[in-house]
């Protein structure tokens, strides 16, 4: 009976399930964090307002001609590729091992940033050119602007795309079974090279990825929830939110 | 008197289209300016310009005896000495009334925590809007907005508060209000500088009225002297205009 299978793998093999969720959900994790990070930081350089003449101006643009190029690259190539050309590419130019974990979290780091970068920067578009007017009438420059008025926003704003993110991220980090990293596929396929049951070594891993996007769902839209609070303000009611 | 800020030879084009020409124009210290004139008159972009939200083409804007204009001249610390309210309001979404009012003060002005609430809550007393420190902006109403918008800028302390259109995204009842408290302001002296269609309140508060009119000054003057005895044929055009409707 598949069922009494599916049972016995998991409890068979549960601690390589977890830790190879554990894995999948830290690559991931740390890779939207840091891919986010990227993002918004890309997102302010490249609406610093264009200075009119000198060497500013040429920095700016050359600062600007590299991070479109990362974009472009990371974004038009495959992570599975990227990941081998990384990872295969640093042993044999610089001749040195990197730790695959460590490789890893690069490549979806990085990957994650690409894409966030043009998903802060639609953010950044979307907020009302009134809001950067006030801040710069009460005295803000662009970096204060960006850091106390716009980001906040933008980071509100950009939460649903962000957990797309992190849930492909999930998922996408299956491909780095390529390198070796032992995330959950890759515990999977060494579970199911040892009972032959491919299909009810899989299906586990199927609802664990399940329970890990959906929570992760729920998590954020809770968060959001939190963040949005309640339309109508009541005199004299308990809402400390200061 | 003294000059608070003085505009010479002003003038400001987008692309071809030349919005200002060639304005000369002062506000001098607790004087109450209002300027009118019909949409695309100028009149807002002039305001813009004196804030340098939008970037005069040529001319120059004297504070405190230096022209702002000068490249060395440091604009963010001019700007924190005039407070500026919109049209759209435009309060910080992601922070609270009193958040709103505090974060120029504590990031621009480096005061503290504890003072800046402190100037704070005494501006948002004066517009009224005390009350509702917690609030979000999605939570008020667009008079109460305006009102917090105003604290907002008091709470910077400026030499010179500059209105633009102040109630023209009002509801009709809701004008009323963010009028009342303008008053408040006009009485403890206040240099103001209003651009504004409410003939009644410039008639009522302002000392010296500017009508604009395709990009200059067609006429300046008390109140009396505009309202009641314009020297130029389009200043009375207009005020026919406008003055019909109510």
């Amino acid at each position: 009976m598949t069922l009494e299978w599916l049972l016995k793998i998991f409890v068979d093999n549960w601690p390589m399930y977890l830790r190879g969720a554990g894995i999948t959900l830290y690559i991931a994790l740390t890779g939207t964090l840091t891919g986010s990070f990227i993002g918004l930081l890309i997102g302010v350089i490249r609406t610093i307002p264009k200075p009119e003449k000198g060497i500013k101006k040429i920095i700016l643009k050359l600062v600007n001609m590299f991070l479109t190029a990362y974009i472009e690259f990371f974004r038009g190539t495959p992570m599975i590729v990227q990941a081998m050309v990384i990872y295969y590419g640093s042993a044999l130019a610089f001749d040195i091992n990197v730790d695959r974990l460590v490789a890893a979290l690069f490549i979806v780091s990085i990957n994650t940033g690409a894409y966030m970068s043009e998903i802060v920067r639609g953010g950044i578009i979307s907020i009302d050119k009134g809001q950067f007017e006030a801040a710069q009438a009460i005295g803000m420059n662009h970096l204060q602007t960006m850091k106390n008025i716009i980001l906040p926003q933008v980071i509100r704003n950009i939460l649903p795309a962000t957990g797309n993110e992190f849930i492909i991220n999930i998922k996408d980090t299956s491909v780095l079974n390529v390198i070796a990293v032992s995330e959950l596929f890759f515990q999977t396929k060494s579970i199911a090279g040892n009972n032959f049951r491919y299909f009810e070594s899989f299906f586990v891993a199927c609802v664990i990825y399940l329970i890990m996007t959906l929570t992760v769902t729920w998590i954020l839209r809770s968060i959001e929830r939190k963040l949005d609070g309640p339309d109508s303000f009541t005199l004299g009611g308990n809402q400390m939110q200061i | 008197m003294e000059k608070i800020i003085e505009v010479q030879h002003l003038s400001k084009s987008f692309g071809t289209n030349e919005v200002l020409k060639d304005i000369d124009f002062a506000v001098n210290k607790g004087e109450v300016v209002c300027i009118i004139g019909s949409s695309g008159s100028g009149k807002s972009t002039l305001l813009r310009c004196i804030n340098l939200l939008e970037k005069p083409s040529g001319g120059q804007i004297i504070y405190k005896g230096e022209n702002i204009l000068d490249d060395k001249h440091d604009i963010f610390e001019y700007r924190t000495k005039l407070g500026m309210v919109f049209q759209q309001f435009n309060l910080f979404n992601n922070l609270n009334v009193l958040g709103n009012c505090v974060i120029g003060q504590t990031k621009i002005l480096k005061r503290s925590k504890e003072e800046a609430e402190k100037v704070a809550i005494k501006y948002l007393k004066v517009v009224g809007m005390d009350q509702y420190v917690t609030a979000k902006p999605k939570q008020l109403s667009g008079g109460q907005k305006q009102r917090v918008a105003i604290a907002r800028a008091l709470s910077m302390e400026p030499d010179v508060m500059l209105f633009d259109e102040p109630t023209s995204a009002l509801d009709p009842e809701m004008v009323g209000e963010v009028l009342k408290v303008m008053k408040t302001l006009v009485e403890s002296g206040l240099t103001m500088l209003v651009v504004t269609h409410e003939m009644g309140f410039a008639k009522e508060v302002a000392d010296r009225v500017v009508f604009m009119d395709k990009g200059v000054i067609e006429e300046e003057g008390p109140p009396e002297q505009i309202f009641n005895n314009p020297k130029t044929e389009r200043t009375r055009e207009f005020l026919k205009r406008t003055l019909e409707k109510e």
